[in-house]
């Protein structure tokens, strides 16, 4: 027992008497059962709202983007800011998995698979946009350096746009090979119990023939390792580059040395709280509250709330950089920003991002269940209102005062970004049922050091 | 007829029992063919003596591929083949033109390695879609730990200590 020690102060990751293959049927029992009339009702209402969405996407590209409420002034509004949201909610997941295994975070094996998941469905969601965008979808390759027939002309390297290319898309494929690497011996364990021929096809595909040898293990702990430590400076360098689109031009608001490090806070906050958001929901209906404890909630909360804070920071540094460089354009961009015909969304994003954290100093707050779903949420509606602020405020008082307008959307504009959140939580659901939705290979490694049972024993026989 | 090609397997329900076991097999000197683990039990390989991995120097190395092949792709792109005055940046000279290139000489390097690791990984450990699993006892991805032996025609005297370091299953398989 002595090499599992832990030391008592800490509170147990793993609730209750459970042993290996305790952990194994209870990863297994949302895949192995049968969907109950929830899920099917949660399910179609999302599977409508992304077919919404998809209309509404072929409407966009067989019409024009000319459907969107777009004009001369706002060229760029809610397709970005639904971008650059789902972008950031995507960078909890790699977060949780990458950088808490470089610090040896326990907790995080309870839940870094859904948030992988959650990672790769959000960045999928976040791709959806500059794609229709283009408008001319089947022209995306032209955003490669491929040769080809005009020259060859090519894509332009100096470019904050086609880094962004460069880094969505490492992302996105280095996030899915991480996910799937752990995934094999889930998959292989699954594979294993399944008693129907057609599950056990399906799995022993999925699971890649995983048998678990001792040299295999090695490689897989190494590769985990070696892929947390690419991940890390990734996913900084994701949000810093989404930030540069922005950070690099001229527009007052935009042009900001800031934006880096203030995104990637954003980012973190905003992906916590869509996780805290999903697993509260997901550990009760799956059964799963002894591995996603109060514990691990509480622990999201405190990064909700510091970076919820750091982000505070970030806005009022800018207001004081805005005041402190002299700059009219820059000050008047920030006055308007904040008390222009859009102080509305700056009040909502202010006291969503802000204020709501703050509530989190208080433990009996943070531990509530019920109260942090709803501060997750809320904290997600006001991020999606601060990249529209940040978008739009700086968009719509251009330099020539006769072009000054506001940004409406049309229900068009509206229809996809409801059916990105509906395609989102169709795969979501999806893998719920149908992935395991714990690391259980992981979670059994500290079953014996943070387990409830196995620790109260070593306490006891400690004294 | 006892010939040398028998395997034993032999099962723990216990990580710790196990690692106690591997260290007690070793010494008695009986050869281990291969251990089947649910999850990776620490301290394992170094008590079989198995070398450990070096995918992580293998990443390094891809790291590096990409790095270079992001430099030579933009110079070729940018410099070489087809330089243009963008915002007055320097076209003619890849380094002084290169703080607009650093983003993606790190997203390539954090590509390539990334994904020639995982590649090489998988190649190294037989895993791919379509590849049957060959733990030889489906519990081994639940609960349970396998040891495979080979023997020399002793299977009676390996089985007997087998169980004294606490296997709780021991099967013979003939080949």
């Amino acid at each position: 027992m002595a090499s599992h020690y832990e030391a008592p102060i800490r509170k147990p990751l793993i609730i209750g008497e459970k042993s290996y293959h305790d952990i194994s049927v209870d990863v297994a029992a949302p895949v192995e059962g049968k969907a109950n009339k929830l899920w099917w009702i949660v399910f179609s209402i999302s599977l409508s709202a992304f077919l919404w969405g998809l209309g509404c996407i072929f409407y966009t590209v067989g019409t024009g983007i000319g459907v969107w409420g777009l004009n001369k002034t706002v060229g760029w509004a809610w397709d970005i800011t639904n971008f650059v949201w789902w972008v950031g909610i995507g960078h909890a997941g790699t977060l949780i998995s990458a950088v808490l295994l470089l610090f040896r975070q326990k907790w995080r094996m309870g839940i870094n698979r859904s948030a992988e998941a959650m990672t790769i469905f959000s960045v999928m969601q976040a791709g959806l946009f500059p794609l229709i965008h283009m408008g001319r979808l089947w022209n995306a390759n032209w955003v490669l350096p491929i040769p080809n027939q005009f020259g060859s002309l090519w894509v332009n390297f100096n470019s904050p746009l086609l880094w962004d290319v460069f880094a969505i898309s490492t992302y996105l494929s280095v996030s899915l090979v991480f996910w799937w690497t752990g995934l094999l011996p889930d998959f292989a364990m699954l594979r294993d119990r399944a008693i129907k021929p057609f599950q056990k096809k399906i799995y022993s595909l999925l699971s890649f023939g995983w048998s678990g040898r001792v040299k295999d293990w090695n490689r897989f702990e190494e590769v985990s390792l070696v892929l947390a430590g690419l991940a890390t400076p990734l996913v900084l360098s994701v949000h810093t580059i989404v930030s540069f689109d922005f950070a690099t031009s001229v527009i007052p608001g935009w042009h900001t040395t800031i934006f880096p490090p203030y995104f990637v806070a954003g980012a973190i906050f905003s992906g916590f709280a869509m996780v805290n958001t999903l697993l509260i929901i997901m550990r009760k209906v799956s059964n799963l509250g002894a591995y996603i404890t109060v514990q691990h909630i509480e622990l999201m909360n405190i990064v909700i709330m510091i970076t919820g804070s750091i982000v505070g920071v970030a806005y009022i540094t800018e207001l004081f950089i805005a005041w402190y460089s002299g700059v009219e354009y820059e000050q008047y961009a920030f006055l308007n920003r904040a008390t222009g015909p859009y102080w509305w969304a700056y009040l909502l994003m202010m006291s969503c991002n802000v204020f709501s954290p703050q509530f989190m100093w208080s433990k009996r707050l943070r531990t509530s269940i019920m109260f942090s779903f709803i501060i997750s949420i809320v904290v997600n509606v006001g991020m999606w209102f601060e990249r529209f602020v940040i978008i739009v405020t700086s968009l719509h008082r251009d330099y020539l005062p006769s072009s000054w307008t506001m940004f409406s959307p049309t229900f068009v504009d509206i229809g996809i970004f409801i059916g990105t959140i509906g395609f989102f939580f169709v795969l979501f659901l999806l893998y719920a049922r149908t992935f395991p939705v714990i690391a259980q290979a992981e979670v059994k490694t500290i079953l014996k050091s943070s387990g409830e049972n196995f620790k109260k024993l070593r306490d006891g026989n400690e004294h | 007829m006892e010939t040398s090609t028998k395997k034993i397997h032999a099962l723990y329900n216990d990580d710790d029992v196990l690692l106690h076991a591997i260290k007690d097999i070793r010494k008695k000197e009986y050869k281990i063919d291969e251990v089947f683990t649910p999850f990776p039990v620490h301290g394992l390989e170094k008590a079989l003596g198995v070398p450990h991995t070096r995918l992580a120097y293998a990443a390094f190395f891809y790291g590096i591929i990409g790095l270079s092949f992001a430099i030579w792709m933009m110079n070729y792109i940018m410099i070489e083949d087809w330089p243009q005055n963008i915002g007055g940046k320097p076209n003619f000279s890849y380094f002084q033109n290169m703080p607009a290139f650093v983003p993606v000489m790190f997203e390539m390097t954090v590509f390539f390695a990334a994904h020639l690791m995982v590649i090489t990984f998988y190649f190294r450990s037989r895993l791919w879609p379509f590849k049957d699993a060959e733990n030889p006892d489906p519990r081994t991805t639940d609960d349970m730990f396998l040891v495979e032996l080979s023997s020399d025609g002793n299977e009676k005297e390996i089985e007997e200590f087998l169980k004294k370091t606490g296997a709780v299953e021991i099967k013979l398989i003939e080949n």
